[in-house]
Protein backbone atom coordinates (compact mmCIF):
# COMPACT_ATOMS: atom_id res chain seq x y z
CA UNK A 1 0.00 0.00 0.00
CA UNK A 2 2.60 2.74 1.22
CA UNK A 3 4.81 1.17 -1.65
CA UNK A 4 2.07 2.40 -4.27
CA UNK A 5 1.99 5.79 -2.58
CA UNK A 6 5.48 6.37 -2.93
CA UNK A 7 5.55 5.21 -6.48
CA UNK A 8 2.61 7.84 -6.95
CA UNK A 9 5.29 10.52 -5.51
CA UNK A 10 7.42 9.31 -8.32
CA UNK A 11 7.78 11.83 -11.26
CA UNK A 12 9.11 8.96 -14.18
CA UNK A 13 6.82 6.54 -12.53
CA UNK A 14 3.95 8.84 -13.64
CA UNK A 15 4.89 9.98 -16.56
CA UNK A 16 5.18 6.37 -17.90
CA UNK A 17 1.97 4.87 -16.20
CA UNK A 18 0.28 7.78 -17.60
CA UNK A 19 1.54 7.11 -21.00
CA UNK A 20 0.43 3.84 -20.69
CA UNK A 21 -2.93 4.37 -19.53
CA UNK A 22 -3.23 7.17 -22.16
CA UNK A 23 -2.01 4.50 -24.99
CA UNK A 24 -5.77 2.81 -24.70
CA UNK A 25 -7.68 5.29 -22.93
CA UNK A 26 -7.41 7.82 -25.38
CA UNK A 27 -8.88 6.13 -28.61
CA UNK A 28 -11.73 4.62 -26.24
CA UNK A 29 -12.73 8.16 -25.44
CA UNK A 30 -12.65 9.46 -29.35
CA UNK A 31 -14.80 6.56 -30.18
CA UNK A 32 -17.20 7.31 -27.46
CA UNK A 33 -17.11 10.87 -28.24
CA UNK A 34 -17.89 10.81 -31.79
CA UNK A 35 -20.73 7.40 -31.28
CA UNK A 36 -22.46 9.93 -28.87
CA UNK A 37 -22.55 12.89 -30.52
CA UNK A 38 -23.69 11.06 -33.40
CA UNK A 39 -26.75 8.93 -31.53
CA UNK A 40 -27.35 12.33 -29.95
CA UNK A 41 -27.51 14.91 -32.81
CA UNK A 42 -28.85 12.33 -35.59
CA UNK A 43 -30.94 9.37 -34.14
CA UNK A 44 -32.47 10.07 -30.85
CA UNK A 45 -36.03 11.37 -31.34
CA UNK A 46 -36.95 15.18 -30.88
CA UNK A 47 -38.22 16.22 -27.04
CA UNK A 48 -42.19 16.85 -27.86
CA UNK A 49 -41.91 20.23 -25.59
CA UNK A 50 -38.69 21.60 -26.97
CA UNK A 51 -38.35 20.42 -30.01
CA UNK A 52 -34.69 19.60 -31.71
CA UNK A 53 -32.81 22.40 -29.50
CA UNK A 54 -32.73 19.83 -26.87
CA UNK A 55 -30.33 17.93 -28.26
CA UNK A 56 -27.63 20.37 -27.24
CA UNK A 57 -27.92 18.41 -23.28
CA UNK A 58 -26.06 15.64 -25.04
CA UNK A 59 -23.00 17.96 -24.46
CA UNK A 60 -24.09 19.94 -21.82
CA UNK A 61 -25.21 18.17 -18.97
CA UNK A 62 -22.28 15.96 -19.64
CA UNK A 63 -19.98 19.20 -19.67
CA UNK A 64 -21.36 20.67 -16.89
CA UNK A 65 -21.30 17.54 -14.84
CA UNK A 66 -17.17 16.85 -15.19
CA UNK A 67 -16.50 20.18 -14.32
CA UNK A 68 -18.47 20.07 -11.25
CA UNK A 69 -16.51 16.74 -10.79
CA UNK A 70 -13.04 17.98 -12.04
CA UNK A 71 -13.41 20.33 -9.05
CA UNK A 72 -13.26 17.93 -6.61
CA UNK A 73 -10.52 16.10 -8.63
CA UNK A 74 -9.24 19.74 -8.20
CA UNK A 75 -10.11 20.45 -4.57
CA UNK A 76 -8.96 16.94 -3.20
CA UNK A 77 -5.18 17.17 -5.08
CA UNK A 78 -5.02 20.57 -3.57
CA UNK A 79 -5.47 19.23 -0.07
CA UNK A 80 -3.69 16.49 -0.49
CA UNK A 81 -0.43 18.60 -1.86
CA UNK A 82 -1.39 21.19 1.36
CA UNK A 83 -1.16 18.56 4.00
CA UNK A 84 1.06 15.95 2.98
CA UNK A 85 3.17 18.97 0.24
CA UNK A 86 3.35 16.26 -1.82
CA UNK A 87 4.57 17.60 -5.37
CA UNK A 88 2.37 15.41 -7.70
CA UNK A 89 -0.83 16.33 -6.37
CA UNK A 90 -0.15 19.45 -6.74
CA UNK A 91 1.02 18.39 -10.31
CA UNK A 92 -2.58 17.40 -10.58
CA UNK A 93 -4.44 20.50 -8.91
CA UNK A 94 -2.62 22.74 -11.30
CA UNK A 95 -3.86 20.69 -14.34
CA UNK A 96 -7.17 20.25 -13.30
CA UNK A 97 -7.87 23.78 -13.72
CA UNK A 98 -7.76 24.81 -16.98
CA UNK A 99 -9.59 21.94 -18.21
CA UNK A 100 -12.06 22.42 -15.92
CA UNK A 101 -12.19 26.40 -16.63
CA UNK A 102 -12.83 25.19 -20.36
CA UNK A 103 -15.75 22.61 -19.42
CA UNK A 104 -17.57 25.08 -17.48
CA UNK A 105 -17.16 27.52 -20.21
CA UNK A 106 -18.72 24.67 -23.13
CA UNK A 107 -21.57 24.32 -20.30
CA UNK A 108 -22.26 28.24 -19.44
CA UNK A 109 -22.11 28.78 -23.57
CA UNK A 110 -24.40 25.47 -24.86
CA UNK A 111 -26.76 26.53 -22.01
CA UNK A 112 -27.06 29.91 -23.08
CA UNK A 113 -27.01 28.91 -26.86
CA UNK A 114 -30.40 26.64 -25.49
CA UNK A 115 -31.79 29.22 -23.75
CA UNK A 116 -32.28 31.58 -26.75
CA UNK A 117 -35.13 28.83 -28.52
CA UNK A 118 -36.58 27.58 -25.13
CA UNK A 119 -36.40 30.16 -22.77
CA UNK A 120 -36.60 33.25 -25.31
CA UNK A 121 -33.14 34.97 -23.95
CA UNK A 122 -29.14 34.18 -24.13
CA UNK A 123 -28.50 34.58 -20.71
CA UNK A 124 -30.55 35.23 -17.15
CA UNK A 125 -29.07 35.93 -13.40
CA UNK A 126 -30.40 32.87 -12.35
CA UNK A 127 -29.12 30.82 -9.16
CA UNK A 128 -27.73 27.92 -11.31
CA UNK A 129 -26.27 29.86 -13.92
CA UNK A 130 -24.09 32.24 -11.61
CA UNK A 131 -23.24 29.72 -9.43
CA UNK A 132 -21.70 28.32 -12.55
CA UNK A 133 -20.06 31.48 -13.74
CA UNK A 134 -18.69 31.60 -10.25
CA UNK A 135 -17.40 28.07 -10.84
CA UNK A 136 -15.88 29.30 -14.20
CA UNK A 137 -13.78 32.52 -12.22
CA UNK A 138 -12.81 29.83 -9.22
CA UNK A 139 -11.38 27.38 -12.27
CA UNK A 140 -9.97 30.80 -14.08
CA UNK A 141 -8.94 32.40 -10.95
CA UNK A 142 -6.64 29.03 -9.77
CA UNK A 143 -5.10 29.02 -13.29
CA UNK A 144 -4.05 33.19 -12.98
CA UNK A 145 -3.14 32.78 -9.08
CA UNK A 146 0.01 30.24 -10.55
CA UNK A 147 0.90 32.25 -12.89
CA UNK A 148 0.98 35.40 -10.13
CA UNK A 149 3.83 33.49 -8.08
CA UNK A 150 7.25 33.01 -8.80
CA UNK A 151 7.60 30.94 -6.15
CA UNK A 152 6.45 27.75 -7.07
CA UNK A 153 5.89 26.56 -3.57
CA UNK A 154 3.78 29.59 -2.32
CA UNK A 155 1.82 28.97 -5.69
CA UNK A 156 1.24 25.69 -4.71
CA UNK A 157 0.11 26.39 -1.21
CA UNK A 158 -2.23 29.35 -2.23
CA UNK A 159 -4.16 27.37 -4.98
CA UNK A 160 -4.84 24.97 -3.08
CA UNK A 161 -6.21 26.90 -0.13
CA UNK A 162 -8.42 28.82 -3.35
CA UNK A 163 -9.87 25.90 -4.59
CA UNK A 164 -10.28 24.38 -1.16
CA UNK A 165 -12.20 27.35 -0.33
CA UNK A 166 -14.13 27.40 -3.40
CA UNK A 167 -15.97 23.91 -2.97
CA UNK A 168 -18.51 25.97 -0.77
CA UNK A 169 -19.78 26.61 -4.64
CA UNK A 170 -20.47 23.10 -5.37
CA UNK A 171 -23.24 21.91 -3.29
CA UNK A 172 -24.62 25.37 -4.07
CA UNK A 173 -24.46 24.72 -7.77
CA UNK A 174 -26.43 20.73 -7.30
CA UNK A 175 -28.86 22.45 -4.68
CA UNK A 176 -30.01 26.02 -6.68
CA UNK A 177 -32.55 24.71 -8.98
CA UNK A 178 -34.41 23.13 -5.59
CA UNK A 179 -33.18 26.16 -3.16
CA UNK A 180 -34.48 29.39 -5.48
CA UNK A 181 -36.95 30.13 -8.24
CA UNK A 182 -35.10 28.95 -10.95
CA UNK A 183 -35.99 29.26 -14.93
CA UNK A 184 -33.15 26.20 -15.07
CA UNK A 185 -35.34 22.85 -14.71
CA UNK A 186 -34.58 20.34 -12.08
CA UNK A 187 -32.53 17.33 -12.76
CA UNK A 188 -34.23 14.71 -14.82
CA UNK A 189 -31.41 11.18 -13.91
CA UNK A 190 -31.82 10.45 -10.13
CA UNK A 191 -29.80 7.91 -8.64
CA UNK A 192 -32.74 7.16 -5.99
CA UNK A 193 -36.26 6.80 -7.48
CA UNK A 194 -37.61 7.38 -11.52
CA UNK A 195 -35.57 9.26 -13.67
CA UNK A 196 -37.77 11.49 -15.60
CA UNK A 197 -36.09 10.84 -19.00
CA UNK A 198 -37.27 8.08 -22.02
CA UNK A 199 -34.61 5.49 -22.85
CA UNK A 200 -34.59 6.45 -26.43
CA UNK A 201 -32.92 9.59 -24.90
CA UNK A 202 -30.98 8.61 -21.65
CA UNK A 203 -28.63 6.02 -23.09
CA UNK A 204 -26.92 8.22 -25.49
CA UNK A 205 -26.71 11.13 -22.48
CA UNK A 206 -24.91 8.61 -19.87
CA UNK A 207 -22.52 7.31 -22.87
CA UNK A 208 -21.68 11.05 -23.54
CA UNK A 209 -21.21 11.79 -19.71
CA UNK A 210 -19.14 8.53 -19.83
CA UNK A 211 -17.12 9.76 -23.25
CA UNK A 212 -17.16 13.40 -21.02
CA UNK A 213 -15.51 11.80 -17.77
CA UNK A 214 -12.71 9.67 -20.12
CA UNK A 215 -12.27 12.88 -21.45
CA UNK A 216 -11.25 14.64 -18.67
CA UNK A 217 -9.30 11.98 -17.43
CA UNK A 218 -7.13 11.70 -20.80
CA UNK A 219 -6.41 15.42 -20.34
CA UNK A 220 -5.72 15.82 -17.21
CA UNK A 221 -2.96 13.02 -17.52
CA UNK A 222 -1.24 14.65 -21.30
CA UNK A 223 -1.29 17.86 -18.97
CA UNK A 224 0.09 16.12 -16.16
CA UNK A 225 2.90 14.79 -18.54
CA UNK A 226 3.97 17.93 -19.81
CA UNK A 227 3.89 19.65 -16.75
CA UNK A 228 6.17 17.31 -15.03
CA UNK A 229 8.49 17.27 -17.85
CA UNK A 230 8.91 21.12 -17.90
CA UNK A 231 9.44 21.00 -13.59
CA UNK A 232 11.84 18.58 -13.96
CA UNK A 233 13.42 19.12 -17.16
CA UNK A 234 17.49 19.09 -15.37
CA UNK A 235 17.14 15.51 -14.27
CA UNK A 236 18.78 12.88 -15.76
CA UNK A 237 16.12 10.60 -16.52
CA UNK A 238 14.22 13.79 -18.83
CA UNK A 239 17.69 14.32 -20.42
CA UNK A 240 17.97 10.79 -21.50
CA UNK A 241 14.17 11.05 -22.75
CA UNK A 242 14.50 13.71 -24.47
CA UNK A 243 18.19 12.43 -26.17
CA UNK A 244 16.33 9.35 -27.16
CA UNK A 245 13.45 11.54 -28.78
CA UNK A 246 11.03 10.93 -26.08
CA UNK A 247 10.75 7.15 -26.82
CA UNK A 248 12.09 5.58 -24.15
CA UNK B 1 -31.56 7.95 -38.57
CA UNK B 2 -34.75 10.02 -37.14
CA UNK B 3 -34.15 12.81 -40.39
CA UNK B 4 -35.41 11.80 -43.36
CA UNK B 5 -32.87 14.09 -45.30
CA UNK B 6 -29.51 16.41 -44.82
CA UNK B 7 -31.47 19.45 -45.29
CA UNK B 8 -33.88 18.29 -42.41
CA UNK B 9 -31.07 17.38 -40.32
CA UNK B 10 -29.43 20.79 -40.74
CA UNK B 11 -32.71 22.66 -40.02
CA UNK B 12 -33.85 20.86 -37.17
CA UNK B 13 -37.17 22.86 -37.77
CA UNK B 14 -35.72 25.76 -36.97
CA UNK B 15 -33.84 24.82 -34.29
CA UNK B 16 -30.70 23.93 -36.34
CA UNK B 17 -28.35 26.63 -35.91
CA UNK B 18 -28.78 26.68 -32.10
CA UNK B 19 -27.48 22.90 -32.21
CA UNK B 20 -25.31 22.91 -34.87
CA UNK B 21 -23.11 26.22 -33.21
CA UNK B 22 -23.68 24.29 -29.95
CA UNK B 23 -22.08 21.36 -31.00
CA UNK B 24 -19.37 23.43 -33.04
CA UNK B 25 -18.16 25.23 -29.97
CA UNK B 26 -18.03 22.56 -28.04
CA UNK B 27 -15.94 20.56 -30.45
CA UNK B 28 -13.96 23.30 -30.98
CA UNK B 29 -12.53 23.31 -27.29
CA UNK B 30 -12.34 19.50 -27.09
CA UNK B 31 -10.24 19.57 -29.56
CA UNK B 32 -8.05 21.99 -28.12
CA UNK B 33 -7.54 20.22 -24.49
CA UNK B 34 -6.69 17.05 -26.68
CA UNK B 35 -4.05 18.42 -28.70
CA UNK B 36 -1.98 21.27 -27.05
CA UNK B 37 -0.63 19.21 -23.86
CA UNK B 38 0.74 16.87 -26.44
CA UNK B 39 2.54 19.58 -28.33
CA UNK B 40 3.38 21.33 -25.32
CA UNK B 41 5.40 18.15 -24.09
CA UNK B 42 6.80 17.40 -27.28
CA UNK B 43 8.41 20.91 -27.78
CA UNK B 44 9.73 20.64 -24.46
CA UNK B 45 11.81 17.89 -25.07
CA UNK B 46 12.70 19.24 -28.58
CA UNK B 47 13.66 22.31 -26.39
CA UNK B 48 15.71 19.96 -23.82
CA UNK B 49 17.40 17.82 -26.51
CA UNK B 50 18.78 21.23 -28.68
CA UNK B 51 19.86 22.56 -25.00
CA UNK B 52 21.86 19.72 -24.49
CA UNK B 53 23.69 19.74 -28.05
CA UNK B 54 24.38 23.20 -28.08
CA UNK B 55 26.31 22.39 -24.32
CA UNK B 56 27.85 19.61 -26.15
CA UNK B 57 29.69 21.58 -28.61
CA UNK B 58 30.17 24.95 -26.41
CA UNK B 59 33.38 25.45 -24.74
CA UNK B 60 33.48 23.61 -21.26
CA UNK B 61 36.66 26.70 -19.98
CA UNK B 62 36.03 30.79 -20.43
CA UNK B 63 37.76 33.33 -20.82
CA UNK B 64 40.61 31.70 -22.30
CA UNK B 65 40.84 33.38 -25.63
CA UNK B 66 43.96 33.03 -27.52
Amino acid sequence: MWSFFHKLGSPPWLYNIAGAILRWLLPITLVALAVGLVWGLLFTPPDFRQGNSYRIIYIHVPAAVVALAGYYVMAIAGAISLIWKMKMADVAMKCCAPIGAALTFIALVTGSIWGKPTWGTWWVWDARITSMLILLFLYLGVVALYEAYDNKEAAAKACAVLSLVGTVNIPIIYKSVDWWYSLHQPASIKFTGESTIDPSMLYPLLLMIVAFYALFTCALLMNMRAEILARESRTGWVRKLAFSGGRG
Amino acid sequence: MYFHSLAAALAMDGHGPYVWSAYAVTLLVLAFLLIAPGRKRRRLLRDINGELKRRKHAPTTVGEEA
